[in-house]
C-alpha cells in the first residue's frame, strides 16, 4: 500500500489538470428488454461494460454526487440501488408495486417513485431505506418532475390525464393541472419559472405556469411525410439557461428541439426507432436520446442541434442518466 | 374467445336483476358537484355451451369492465367533484326494452347495451321516442347495418363492426402473402354475416378467394365424451374438396364449429378468423401502450382476465368519463356534442388517439390480432394509407358508408 501511494498520486494529480478536456462521467442506459444497463464511457463514446440488473429496469436515476445509480426494476417491484465505483448492487428500496419512473429531490432525499398499478406515489427515504408516504393519485401516474427548489413534485397520470402538483413537505396535492391524453412526463426549467408536460397520445407538450397551474402554451408537432398519430411525445429535457427543450417524439422516430424562449419547434432530428427518453451530459454538450426499437442510442450535439452518432446498447432501451462527475 | 354473452339462467329466469355500483370518495376529495348516471344492459340471448369449456365466459362478463371503469373514472372524478354511478342492469331481449324505459323514468340518460342489433335498435328508438337526449353506446353488436342503414343518431358504437375486424385480418394476411382464401361460414345469421365481412374484405384488399364452404348448425351437442374421435374424422372430410388455397378462414360467431378446424384441415394449412388467428377488440396478453397497467389492475380486483366484453365495455363508460372530465358537465345533450367533436380523443391502450367518425359514430381503433396466447399483430397494418387516418382503412370508410349524420 505505502509502496504504490507515490505512484497514484502523479496520475491523480495530471488528470486533474487535465480536466477540462477530459470530462470523465459516464453514461448510463436501462435495457426494458435484457435486464441490464449499459454503461458508456462519455468521452469515447464507447460502450465500456454491460451490468446485469433487475427485470425489465425502466426509470434510472444517478444520486447528487454521482456515487449511486437507482434503477427502477419495474417486474421485480422493487428500486435497486447500484454502487457507480464498483458497479456492483448495493441495496434495493421499497418501491411499491410495478416503478416505472422516479425522481429524486435535488438534494438527493427523498426519491419519488410513480406506482402504476395503484394510482399512488411512493416517497422513499434512500438512506433510512423505508417508505416515507404513500400519495393517491390519478390513474396510472407515470411522469416525474420536482421543482428546482424541492418544494413541489409533479406527478402526471396517464388515464386521469393531469399533471398533479405535490407539496414536498406536507405530500398534499395541491393542484391538478388537465392536459392532454396519456401524459407522459413532467419537466421543469432550472429556474422553477416553467412547467412542461407531455402528452404521448394527444401529441402536444403544455407548458404550464408553475405558480398558476395555467396551461400557457399547447406545443403541437408536424413533420413532412409522418402519420400525425405516431408524433407522440414522450420524454422532455431543457438546457439549464432554459433556452433549448429537446422532446422525444415516439414511433416517428424523432427529437423536436424547441426555442425555450417562444416554446416554437425550430426543427426535428431523425433519431433511432421509438424514442422515448432523454439526458444531459453534465455540461449539456451532448443529449442522447433511447431508441427502444433499434436498440441504440443517438448522440445529439445540443451547440449544432445535430445527431453526431448512434451507440448500440442493449435491447429496448428505455431510459438514460449520465452521472454529474 | 367467446364473444357470446350466455350468462347463469337464473338471472335471467327472476327477470331484470340490478346492482347499483358506486365509489366511495375518500374525505380529501372536492365536494360533489355533478353524478353520471349510467346503466350497463346485459342481455341475455340464451346462447348454447361453447365448445371449449376454457371459453364459458365468467358470470360478471361485461359488467367487471363496468366496474373498473366506473372506478377509473371516480379516481379523476375526484379531483374535480365528478361522481360515477353505473348500474348494472342483466335482462333478456324480451324486457330489455322494458328495463331500459324504466331506467330512463328514473333519469338515466347514459346506457351501454351489450345487446345484439334488434335488442340494440328497440332500445335505442324507444329512449329516442321517450327520453330524446339519451345516449347508448353500443358495446355488443357489431352488424354493420347499424353503421349502415340502420344507424341511430343517438347511438355511439364502442365495439368494432365485423367489417373493422375483417379489414384488420385481412391486412395481415396481405402482409404475409396468404392471398388464397377458402372461406368455411356458419349456417347461423350471424355467421353468414361475418363470412360476408370477409368477402368484403378479400375484395376490398385484393385477395382470391378460392371457394367458400358452409359447415351447418345441426345443433348437435357442443361437447360429448371422446366427441373428438369423430371430430377428426369429419373434417377432413368436410375439407378435401376446398379448391388450392394458403388460408382457411373461418367466420363462426356462433361458435359451435371453429375450434374444430385447425389441425384437422385436408391440406397443412393455418385456420384464422374465429378460430386459429383471431380478430379483436382486446386480448388478455395484450401488453403494449401501457395496456399492462389495465390488465393488472383489473385482475388484481377480479382475480381472473378481463374479456373482450370487459374492455368493450369498460372503454364505453370511459368515453362517457372521459367527455364529463372535459366538459365538467353530466347533461347528454353537451355530452354528444362533445363526443362529435373534433376535441373528442381516448386513450385506450391501442397506441393511438381513438375517435369516433362522424358519419357514422363508430370509435375508430385499430384491431388486435391474436391467437390463444399471445398478440400476433395489431392492424391497420402500417403499408395501408389513408388521406385521414390510416385507421379509416378499417371497416365502412365515408365514401361508401349509407349513413351520414355529418
Amino acid at each position: 500500500m505505502r509502496a504504490a501511494l507515490p505512484a497514484v498520486l502523479p496520475l491523480a494529480l495530471s488528470l486533474a489538470f487535465a480536466a477540462p478536456q477530459a470530462l470523465a462521467y459516464t453514461v448510463y442506459v436501462s435495457n426494458e428488454k435484457s435486464n441490464d444497463v449499459t454503461v458508456i464511457d462519455g468521452e469515447t463514446l464507447e460502450v465500456i461494460k454491460t451490468i446485469d440488473v433487475g427485470q425489465r429496469p425502466r426509470g434510472i436515476t444517478i444520486s447528487p454526487d454521482g456515487k449511486e445509480l437507482y434503477i427502477c426494476a419495474s417486474d421485480d417491484d422493487t428500486v435497486q440501488v447500484f454502487d457507480t465505483e464498483t458497479l456492483e448492487l448495493k441495496h434495493t428500496l421499497p418501491s411499491g408495486p410495478d416503478p416505472e419512473l422516479f425522481v429524486l429531490h435535488p438534494s438527493g432525499n427523498p426519491l419519488y417513485i410513480a406506482n402504476e398499478d395503484d394510482n399512488i406515489v411512493t416517497v422513499v427515504d434512500v438512506i433510512e431505506r423505508r417508505v416515507l408516504a404513500e400519495i393517491p393519485v390519478g390513474v396510472e401516474p407515470e411522469g416525474m418532475g420536482v421543482s428546482p427548489d424541492g418544494k413541489t413534485v409533479v406527478n402526471t397520470s396517464e388515464t386521469t390525464n393531469m399533471a398533479h402538483f405535490i407539496d414536498t413537505e406536507t405530500f398534499e396535492l395541491h393542484t391538478n393541472v388537465l392536459v392532454d391524453s396519456r401524459p407522459r412526463f413532467a419537466q421543469f426549467t432550472a429556474d422553477g419559472s416553467k412547467l412542461y408536460v407531455s402528452a404521448e397520445i394527444g401529441g402536444t407538450v403544455s407548458v404550464i405556469d408553475p405558480s398558476s397551474g395555467e396551461i400557457t402554451k399547447k406545443i403541437t408537432f408536424e413533420v413532412p411525410g409522418i402519420a400525425p398519430e405516431a408524433l407522440q411525445p414522450v420524454g422532455v429535457r431543457v438546457t439549464s439557461d432554459g433556452k433549448k427543450v429537446f422532446v422525444a417524439l415516439g414511433p416517428s422516430n424523432r427529437v423536436a428541439v424547441i426555442d425555450g424562449e417562444t416554446d416554437e419547434v425550430k426543427d426535428y432530428l431523425l433519431v433511432g426507432q421509438r424514442v422515448w427518453q432523454l439526458g444531459f451530459t453534465p455540461d449539456e454538450k451532448y443529449i442522447f436520446s433511447t431508441n427502444g426499437n433499434s436498440n441504440d442510442i443517438s448522440v445529439i450535439d445540443v451547440e449544432a442541434e445535430k445527431v453526431i452518432k448512434s451507440i448500440t446498447v442493449g435491447e429496448q432501451p428505455w431510459g438514460v442518466v449520465v452521472s454529474p462527475n | 374467445m367467446g364473444r357470446k354473452m350466455l350468462q347463469a339462467r337464473l338471472l335471467g329466469a327472476l327477470g331484470a336483476l340490478t346492482v347499483t355500483f358506486g365509489v366511495v370518495a375518500p374525505t380529501w376529495a372536492q365536494d360533489v358537484k355533478l353524478t353520471l348516471d349510467a346503466a350497463v344492459i346485459r342481455v341475455d340471448a340464451g346462447d348454447e355451451l361453447p365448445l371449449s369449456r376454457l371459453d364459458l365466459p365468467p358470470d360478471n362478463d361485461a359488467f367487471a369492465g363496468a366496474e373498473r371503469a366506473t372506478a377509473d373514472n371516480a379516481t379523476t372524478g375526484r379531483f374535480l367533484g365528478h361522481a360515477y354511478e353505473t348500474r348494472l342492469i342483466d335482462t333478456t331481449p324480451e324486457e330489455a326494452v322494458v328495463a331500459v324505459e324504466g331506467l330512463a323514468g328514473e333519469g338515466v340518460r347514459f346506457f351501454v347495451s351489450l345487446g345484439q342489433a334488434d335488442t340494440l335498435l328497440a332500445i335505442a328508438d324507444k329512449l329516442s321516442e321517450i327520453a330524446p337526449q339519451a345516449i347508448v353506446m353500443n358495446a355488443g353488436a357489431r352488424d354493420d347495418r347499424l353503421r349502415n342503414d340502420d344507424c341511430r343518431a343517438n347511438v355511439f358504437h364502442v365495439v368494432p363492426s365485423r367489417a373493422m375486424l375483417a379489414d384488420g385480418l385481412a391486412q395481415y394476411m396481405v402482409w404475409k402473402k396468404w392471398t388464397d382464401w377458402v372461406i368455411v361460414h356458419g349456417s347461423n345469421p350471424a355467421d353468414v354475416a361475418m363470412g360476408e365481412a370477409y368477402q368484403r374484405a378479400a375484395t376490398k384488399f385484393g385477395i382470391e378467394v378460392a371457394g367458400t364452404l358452409v359447415f351447418e348448425d345441426t345443433g348437435r351437442a357442443r361437447r360429448s365424451d371422446s366427441g373428438h374421435v369423430l371430430v377428426q374424422r369429419q373434417v377432413p372430410v368436410f375439407m378435401q374438396d376446398a379448391a388450392d388455397h394458403d388460408v382457411v378462414v373461418v367466420a363462426d360467431e356462433s361458435a359451435y364449429f371453429g375450434s374444430y378446424i385447425p389441425y384437422r384441415t385436408w391440406d397443412a394449412r393455418p385456420v384464422v378468423g374465429d378460430a386459429g388467428l383471431e380478430a379483436l377488440s382486446w386480448h388478455p396478453a395484450h401488453e403494449s401502450w401501457g395496456a399492462t397497467q389495465l390488465q393488472r389492475r383489473f385482475e388484481r380486483d377480479q382475480s381472473r382476465r378481463m374479456t373482450e366484453h370487459d374492455y368493450d365495455t369498460w372503454v364505453a363508460l370511459r368515453v362517457l368519463g372521459e367527455a364529463v372530465t372535459r366538459t365538467n358537465s353530466a347533461d347528454p345533450a353537451e355530452i354528444a356534442a362533445y363526443l362529435r367533436s373534433d376535441a373528442f380523443e381516448i386513450a385506450a391502450f391501442k397506441g393511438q388517439a381513438l375517435t369516433f367518425r362522424p358519419w357514422n359514430q363508430q370509435l375508430r381503433q385499430g384491431v388486435l390480432l391474436a391467437d390463444g396466447k399471445l398478440v400476433v399483430s395489431v392492424s391497420p397494418q402500417e403499408e395501408f394509407l389513408h388521406e385521414k387516418t390510416r385507421l379509416d382503412t378499417l371497416g365502412y370508410d365515408e365514401p361508401e358508408s349509407t349513413c351520414s349524420f355529418n
